[in-house]
């Protein structure tokens, strides 16, 4: 396998996207682009060792905050960052800065 | 007592700031200096509550003031650069600094938790105003799709401002 020749380190995450399109049980990348005070989807199916990275295209600093506090990622102007999702159940989430953008993560 | 007075300030202050918006149909130039104007008067509040408070939570809030409205005010200012346009002073503008010139003093005789829930309190006023200003009166009578489309993206941006301030306003204090 292409994974198990990668250690453990953010390039993982990269071999699991390639993995994805042979074997559709790796977990893939699900990219949630910020865009016009959005998170775009603001709601996405995932399963348990999926990645959600989240992309900032937005001219302000942002972050993808958990309603229950399990994760706090910050998203500054114009970077990404990665989660992956390690138990099943929905995950409502929302940016500290502004509140009015939601989202949710709904893993399988 | 206390309370009662600030009360009275902020419903004062709500109406003077809902006829300073309410001039006649402002023109691109006018509307960009409006504009302006209230992102730097929330710059200058967000300066004075970090130079005042200690409360981890209000400090918090005035550094995203600090970043979200000089962000935008660049933006604003690459703009009008961009369509040779020179914002043009005007009465609406000139009642926003003269009244956030009267909270600034009033703030400045505050401190601690007083300072705090005065800052908060106003921060909600002050975004609930612009906002209302924003969609009524700025966005329905800016006639470049530009300046439409930022002012846009602003209200965006400051009903988040609005909504953060109201959750610490509720919640911790």
């Amino acid at each position: 396998m292409m994974r198990a020749s990668f250690p453990y380190s953010i390039l993982a995450a990269v071999a699991l996207w390639t993995a994805t399109a042979r074997d559709a049980a790796a977990g893939q990348v699900i990219v949630v682009k910020i865009i016009d005070m959005a998170f775009s989807p603001a709601t996405v199916k995932a399963k348990v060792g999926d990645v959600i990275e989240w992309s900032n295209a937005d001219f302000l600093d942002h972050t993808a905050t958990a309603n229950d506090n399990s994760f706090d990622i910050p998203l500054a102007t114009g970077e990404s960052a990665r989660l992956e999702l390690k138990r099943r159940g929905t995950v409502s989430y929302y940016c500290r800065v502004h509140p009015n953008m939601i989202g949710s993560i709904d893993v399988e | 007592m206390r309370t009662s007075s600030a009360s009275a300030l902020i419903a004062g202050f709500l109406l003077s700031a809902a006829a300073a918006f309410a001039a006649e149909k402002p023109t691109d130039p006018e509307i960009a200096h409006i504009a302006y104007t209230a992102g730097a008067i929330d710059i200058e509040a967000a300066q004075q509550a970090l130079d005042k408070s200690k409360t981890e939570s209000v400090r918090t809030f005035a550094d995203d003031m600090l970043r979200d409205h000089k962000a935008v005010n660049d933006k604003a200012l690459a703009l009008v650069k961009k369509l040779n346009v020179t914002p043009a002073d005007n009465d609406t503008s000139k009642a926003l600094v003269a009244q956030a010139d009267a909270k600034r003093q009033e703030l400045a005789k505050l401190s601690g938790a007083a300072f705090d829930k005065a800052y908060i309190d106003n921060e909600v006023a002050y975004h609930k105003a612009v906002n209302t200003a924003l969609k009524d009166t700025l966005i329905p009578s800016a006639s470049n799709g530009e300046l439409k489309a930022l002012l846009e993206t602003g209200l965006k941006i400051f009903q988040g401002h609005q909504q953060h301030a109201e959750h610490l306003a509720a919640h911790t204090m």
